[in-house]
């Protein structure tokens, strides 16, 4: 044995190892490619050997291939198989390579959930962390929603190794199956205060990043996360704190108000520099959500700044840039606080670094004023001419026209200036900011109209030099201020010094070269530009130079006629065949250049963005309203609809072609018109479809929006745009004086600087000494662009493709009774549904029933082991012969395993929480919490906290202490809970001192029982021997009286794999398997599944007892089958399988009065009773333990007496009072009416209970 | 959450690649390449921040990368990340491969690109930080190490006197990476 494996690793030496490769492939530098890709033929042939140490080591080689950039995804089946060997050290290289190459889109992947789940519950901790690990990088929906309870159990495992990365990975499950989220949460929340610090960090960090996107599903945690933050110390969990208030506090700003004073303490005592920076970033949030009134106020935002600049001054490149990065946060609200220091900032513009640079640009917005704008501005044209790298030019550029544009122009003294700046930007390399030079140029010649005549004669030359704009290289971004210059031009013409220059710059050839909507404007402009010159030459008299620039425009214009734009074809045509007439008109001697003017006439005003939304809604006129009937139904008469159109349509478009729509069309028309082209649209394969959401209104609007007939709008009534009064016309107002004041001061000054300027660059002396009124012009109605609109940034969307939107969810809300983790169901062969124990029904996610099914059909091709067992359970079709299924996981019921020796809780157990006071309390605790804030700090902190850690422990001990089956007793104790709940309630609205107290009652009560309950499992032993060990638990409900079920886990303890385990019972006379059907009373069951070395499965046998009033002994055999590779031996494990009569009663809720109404009846005969000694235990856990043991729900408990209630499952009523006798004593009392059952039930009761 | 974790050379040859969110081989490297062109551009004495490139990025990413000796330690992350915790979680993960290598220089990351893609699971998982503790993380690998061992047992032997063997004539190992110590974490 031993020497076969030398013998094959021998072989294996002479293989090349990843060690080999990488020298390989650094000895074959230049030819590289080719040494690869023979490396790779000796790879696949590896893969093709049986040997697993061969394969890893292929397998290792193609990872490092993979980081090369080499496609390794045709090896995922191999990649797999590596991570499925029972070495780690195999096992590792198997989950490294498929960490580095799998996706979610990898198919191979679904094989694997079985694999990662053996891997997730192996006893080698190191296992688990590499699956986990690998399960972080390639999570599926598929996996997520299958290993969800997987990882929930870890998730309370006793090793803080593997707790940390269950935490952890939770955050990607939630990402790909946001419907684990809300069952999982409470756990999530419990491990905040875990006390392994990794663990609790990593809770921190998931919370931290689920909070990020949807912050306000997390507020009510703020107590929590506040506690953390005073009390701990590990940097690492205090920064994803305060970066988690930072985005919390925009939501609550009483939140803010309670962290100002902990984050100053912090800032003044903490010596990291990553904490002060994130407490700094932090109280900057709180100071923007707090909408003024503190009156510590300035002070915290003093501190801010002052700790920000040392930041800037320091040495350390570092944080100087974070420094800054913080100070633009504050420039947005407290802009005062930072223009202080502008000597500082305006220095780190000439720092070295480009990043510093580039932070300090989005400050520099905040620091300009009217004095320094021009020499800012000029600084940083300087430093576009030596920038590399058109990011950053592109940076500067837009900050220019950013930092002059901003508030209207504001700081603005002398728009020529700012005219030839934007010129000069054309001329910028490469830059792809040409449309915003654009809409700066017609924005201000529009708006500022003293300076249209300079603008227009800045535009007339940049049409000149246009040949150098349209034919560099990357024309693509500049050539859009040829647009801006070919409208000012010819909207202006009558400042223009030369027109008919002008005319010849804009019909020259290149011009067509130039993108459709830039010819476009071309083209219209032309034409206006023809038109001012026709005035001229007729006032003139000169005929020749009409004729001639007609013939010049008849000439060109046809070059636009072929253009491949619509647009430009279709101005170009309809100004040709214009020129045409009026060549014509001139022909005759007409003289029509007042006519031709007349096209033009008019000044067009700008329109403000906001203008439509203003303009009042006429009286009587309700837009809600049908103008017209909705059609009854389209359905019925589509098909003489689309007949019928096809003629008119193409009626429509001929007449559409000679003449504007400006006719009504009736509403069937319309409706006609719309039907059709939806079925057009939808039916066409090259149109691009909406989604399904926007299909319903989004489209229909902008199909209704073209077909909306024009009609002619009555001018007579001048549209009213009311005006708010803050609105930022006011405020520019108000601008405008205080510039036009200001201009009266410094008008020496700024002529001299203007002169410089404009000597430089244009050499026009004689405009140095005009005297111009730079106003910003305010049209009627219009509102400036983009003064408001940049100021409200609104709520932050969230994209539809991010996963982070479906994890949007109340975490507040009761968990339902249906939303629960997607546990693996033991598969029941059974002709009926309701065959199906009701636990297992209740296993079933609702919305995942379907989804199951379908997983399960899936998971029957996956392997063939699964084929296999999935065959026999076909072939049985037996009524209600229960079969057990996959790999289980460990804790899927509390499972006494070896690999997890804690008591591990079932997993809806802590899922479920109590129902409404729940709902409230959170919400109370957070705005009780935070609306103390007279009190001393101390107590609030504290006050929450017992009540909280109560919640926690109290959960953790339903948890640990009741099965699944008893969830009905759960509730039970719970209802009581909330009912001290409420009382609590009242007592706050009473007296807000009296909460604190009574909460702390409340927590000593529930804490009452003194030291935890010892674990309690239902879960007993049924046999064992060296290889295989059998635990089990009976389940029985309440329809069905005579069934019983039994629930074996098997679990190897042997090296080898155990195969053909047949477990078999003697029947009794009282008691009988179900068995395969044709099978006799000595045929043992099959157990379907086989046991691999070191794993355990769930098994489920059926019973069918006819009496329950006794306990049952029933003798039993298991024969399995031990394979090692050579032979295979069979063993038998003899075992007695013991069915207790508590076995058949089932916990039933029960009322007092419901309970007392029995007892009186008179039916209940037998009486029985019993005294145990509680062996120095408390009431509360002889009661825990009758409970669960006995299967009784509480009906009450008074002080050191209770009363307990059962129901067999033949319907046989038991009741117990249970009372404590000093001493330590326990008695029982009970009445039945069957006294068989009742004595056997409290004998067994005394055996466990004591 | 970290979104990549890129380390390379001077030349920028890929000695690490590890992405948390799936990008296919080409644009991986693609991804390398263009932060190496950014970073290698820039001084030793400037920020380690960078806004991110076109590739990896949007507004929300952000590089930050250290320079060691020959190496560039890069890292993508979005804005959840402490940006100095970061730098600090860099400097941890080059001082866990000091020990782990003793003295670790490029030549290390070169041959035993497994092992320091172990290192740095036991660090960062999916993207989110796992561990800062550095004895800690010390004693986890070496227990693996060990684990690794005890599996090759009598098996592994031969394979390890041939790769001895063959490890004979590797070329002299340059400079270690120098560690300076970073004041603003810890």
């Amino acid at each position: 044995m031993a020497l076969k494996k030398v013998k094959g690793s021998l072989e294996r030496v002479f293989d090349k190892n990843l060690h080999d490769l990488v020298r390989g492939i650094r000895n074959h530098k230049d030819d590289e490619a080719k040494f690869i890709a023979q490396c790779i033929d000796e790879i696949k042939q590896e893969l093709r050997q049986d040997n697993i140490a061969v394969k890893a080591n292929a397998v290792a080689k193609l990872t490092y291939l993979q980081m090369l950039g080499y496609d390794i995804s045709w090896a995922a089946f191999n990649v797999i198989e590596v991570m499925s060997s029972n070495k780690f050290t195999f096992k590792r290289i198997g989950y490294l390579a498929a960490s580095q190459s799998f996706h979610e889109e990898t198919e191979v992947l679904m094989l694997t959930t079985n694999m990662i789940r053996k891997d997730l519950s192996s006893q080698n901790q190191y296992d688990a962390a590499i699956a986990l690990n690998g399960l972080s990088c390639f999570m599926t929906p598929d996996l997520a929603r299958d290993l969800a309870n997987d990882v929930m159990t870890l998730m309370t495992s006793t090793r803080p190794y593997i707790r940390k990365r269950a935490v952890l990975i939770m955050y990607k499950i939630f990402l790909k199956f946001p419907e684990a989220l809300r069952p999982a949460f409470p756990r999530l929340k419990e491990k905040l205060e875990d006390p392994d610090p990794g663990v609790q960090s990593a809770a921190v960090n998931v919370i931290c990043e689920l909070a990020r996107k949807n912050p306000k599903n997390y507020l009510s945690l703020a107590p929590v996360f506040f506690k953390l933050m005073t009390s701990s110390t590990n940097n690492w969990v205090l920064i994803k704190i305060i970066k988690l208030f930072g985005a919390l506090t925009p939501l609550e700003p009483r939140l803010g108000k309670k962290l100002i004073e902990p984050l100053t303490n912090l800032i003044h005592s903490t010596s990291a520099m990553s904490l002060l920076y994130e407490c700094i970033n932090t109280v900057i949030a709180v100071l923007i959500s707090l909408s003024s009134g503190m009156p510590n106020h300035n002070a915290s935002i003093q501190l801010c700044v002052q700790k920000l600049r040392i930041l800037i001054e320091d040495s350390d490149q570092n944080l100087k840039y974070l420094g800054l990065l913080a100070m633009s946060k504050i420039l947005k609200t407290h802009p005062k606080s930072v223009q202080a220091h502008k000597d500082l900032i305006l220095q780190c513009l000439d720092d070295k670094d480009e990043s510093i640079r580039l932070r300090a640009l989005d400050l520099l917005y905040g620091m300009v004023s009217k004095k320094n704008l021009m020499e800012i501005v000029r600084k940083l044209m300087v430093h576009m001419d030596k920038a590399e790298g058109s990011m950053y030019r592109d940076e500067l550029l837009s900050k220019i026209v950013q930092i002059c544009s901003q508030n209207n122009y504001q700081y603005i003294t002398n728009f020529e200036w700012y005219v030839s700046v934007l010129v000069e930007l054309t001329r910028v390399e490469g830059t792809r900011h040409g449309s915003v030079i654009a809409s700066q140029m017609l924005d201000v010649a529009i708006r500022v109209k003293a300076i249209r005549a300079f603008a227009v004669e800045q535009m007339a030359q940049l049409l000149e030099n246009s040949h150098t704009v349209a034919s560099s290289a990357q024309r693509n971004g500049i050539c859009e201020v040829l647009y801006a210059a070919a409208w000012i031009a010819g909207e202006f013409s009558e400042h223009l010094r030369d027109p008919r220059g002008t005319l010849d710059d804009m019909l020259r050839q290149k011009v067509t070269s130039l993108p459709g909507h830039i010819q476009a404007v071309f083209v219209q402009n032309i034409m206006k530009l023809y038109a001012a010159i026709l005035v001229k030459y007729e006032e003139d008299e000169d005929n020749d130079g009409i004729r001639e620039v007609s013939d010049l425009l008849v000439e060109k214009l046809p070059m636009f006629v072929q253009s491949g734009d619509l647009e430009v074809q279709e101005r170009a045509c309809c100004i040709l065949q214009l020129m045409k007439y009026v060549k014509k008109l001139q022909d005759k001697d007409v003289s029509c250049a007042d006519e031709v003017a007349a096209l033009f006439a008019g000044e067009l005003n700008p329109v403000a963005p906001k203008a439509q939304r203003k303009v009042a809604v006429p009286e009587g006129l309700d837009l809600d309203k049908w103008i017209n009937d909705p059609p009854s139904d389209s359905s019925d008469d589509e098909g003489p609809a689309n007949s019928l159109f096809i003629p008119d349509d193409s009626r429509m478009m001929n007449e559409s072609m000679t003449r504007p729509v400006v006719e009504e069309l009736s509403d069937d028309e319309l409706e006609r018109r719309r039907e059709a082209r939806r079925a057009e649209t939808q039916n066409n394969p090259h149109y691009l479809k909406l989604g399904a959401s926007a299909k319903g209104s989004k489209y229909q609007e902008v199909v209704n929006v073209e077909d909306i007939p024009v009609a002619n709008i009555d001018l007579s009534v001048p549209l009213y745009v009311p005006v708010t009064e803050n609105s930022p016309q006011s405020t520019k107002r108000l601008s405008d004086k205080y510039l036009e004041a200001e201009r009266q001061a410094r008008k020496r000054d700024k002529k001299r600087r203007h002169g410089k300027k404009s000597k430089r660059r244009h050499k026009s002396e004689s405009e140095e000494d005009v005297p111009v009124v730079h106003k910003v012009d305010i049209m009627g109605g219009e509102m400036p662009e983009g003064a408001t609109e940049s100021g409200d940034e609104g709520n932050l969307e969230l994209d539809d493709n991010d996963p982070h939107k479906l994890l949007d969810i109340d975490l507040d809300r009761p968990l339902d009774a249906d939303e629960k983790l997607p546990v693996r169901t033991h598969r029941i062969v059974s002709p009926s549904a309701e065959d199906r124990p009701v636990e297992e029904k209740k296993k079933h996610h609702r919305k995942d029933k379907e989804k199951e099914k379908k997983r399960k059909e899936k998971e029957k091709k996956k392997s063939k082991k699964e084929k296999k067992r999935n065959k026999s359970g076909d072939d049985s079709a037996h009524p209600s012969l229960l079969i057990a299924t996959e790999l289980m996981s460990p804790g899927h019921e509390a499972i006494p395993s070896p690999g997890e020796e804690e008591e591990v809780a079932p997993p809806s157990a802590p899922v479920k929480k109590d129902t409404t006071p729940k709902k409230e309390e959170p919400k109370d605790d957070l705005d009780f919490w935070l609306s103390g804030q007279d009190a001393p700090v101390a107590v609030e902190v504290t006050a929450p906290e017992p009540g909280a850690a109560a919640d926690v422990d109290s959960d953790a001990e339903d948890t640990s202490r009741h099965k699944k089956k008893k969830e009905k007793k759960a509730k039970k104790e719970k209802k009581e809970k909330k009912e001290k709940k409420e009382k609590k309630k009242k007592s706050k609205v009473a007296n807000d001192e009296d909460v604190d107290s009574g909460r702390r009652d409340g927590f000593e009560e529930l804490n009452s029982d003194g030291p935890p309950l010892p674990p309690m499992s239902s879960y007993r032993l049924l046999a064992e021997d060296s290889n295989i060990k059998m635990t089990y638990e009976t389940r029985v409900q309440s329809q069905q009286g005579q069934q019983l079920i039994v629930s074996v886990i098997f679990t190897s303890l042997a090296e080898q794999h155990l195969k053909s385990l047949e477990f078999n019972v003697m029947d009794s006379l009282n008691t009988k398997m179900d068995r395969l059907p044709g099978a006799t009373t000595h045929d043992g069951v099959p157990v379907p599944f086989q046991l691999p070395p070191n794993s355990f499965n769930e098994g489920q046998f059926a019973f069918q007892v006819q009496s329950i009033n006794v306990a049952q002994k029933l003798r039993g055999t298991l024969t399995y089958t031990i394979k090692t590779e050579e032979s295979s031996t069979s063993e038998k494990l003899d075992f007695k399988l013991y069915l207790p009569c508590t076995a058949f009663l089932i916990a039933t809720p029960c009322s007092s009065d419901a309970f007392a109404r029995l007892l009186q009846g008179g039916e209940l005969s037998s009486k029985y009773s019993i005294k145990l000694s509680s062996g120095g235990a408390p009431f509360s856990h002889v009661l825990a333990k009758v409970c669960f043991y006995g299967h009784f729900a509480i009906v009450e408990q008074i002080d050191q007496s209770a009363s307990l209630y059962s129901c067999s499952t033949q319907g046989h009523h038991i009741c117990l009072l249970v009372k404590a006798n000093g001493g330590g004593d326990v008695s029982i009392d009970g009445k039945c009416a069957d006294g068989s059952l009742l004595s056997n039930v409290m004998e067994e009761i005394k055996v466990t209970a004591s | 959450m970290i979104k990549a974790i890129v380390v390379f050379n001077n030349h920028g040859k890929p000695r690490l690649i590890k992405f948390f969110q799936h990008y296919n081989e080409d644009m991986q490297q693609q991804i390398v390449r263009e932060t190496f062109h950014l970073v290698s551009k820039r001084d030793e004495n400037v920020c380690n921040f960078l806004e991110g490139g076109s590739l990896i990025g949007g507004s929300d990413y952000k590089i930050i990368y250290r320079h060691y000796a020959t190496l560039y330690f890069v890292f993508c992350v979005d804005s959840s990340e402490s940006e100095l915790g970061i730098l600090d979680l860099i400097q941890v993960f080059v001082e866990t491969l000091d020990k782990a290598f003793e003295n670790v220089c490029e030549l290390d990351l070169i041959f035993h690109v497994d092992k320091v893609h172990y290192i740095l699971q036991e660090l960062v998982m999916g993207g989110m930080v796992l561990e800062t503790n550095m004895t800690e993380i010390v004693t986890r690998i070496e227990e693996q190490s060990k684990l690794e061992k005890s599996e090759a047992g009598l098996a592994g032997a031969p394979a390890r006197v041939v790769s001895a063997a063959k490890n004979l004539d590797l070329p002299k190992l340059p400079s270690n990476i120098q560690l300076p110590n970073l004041p603003s974490f810890r």
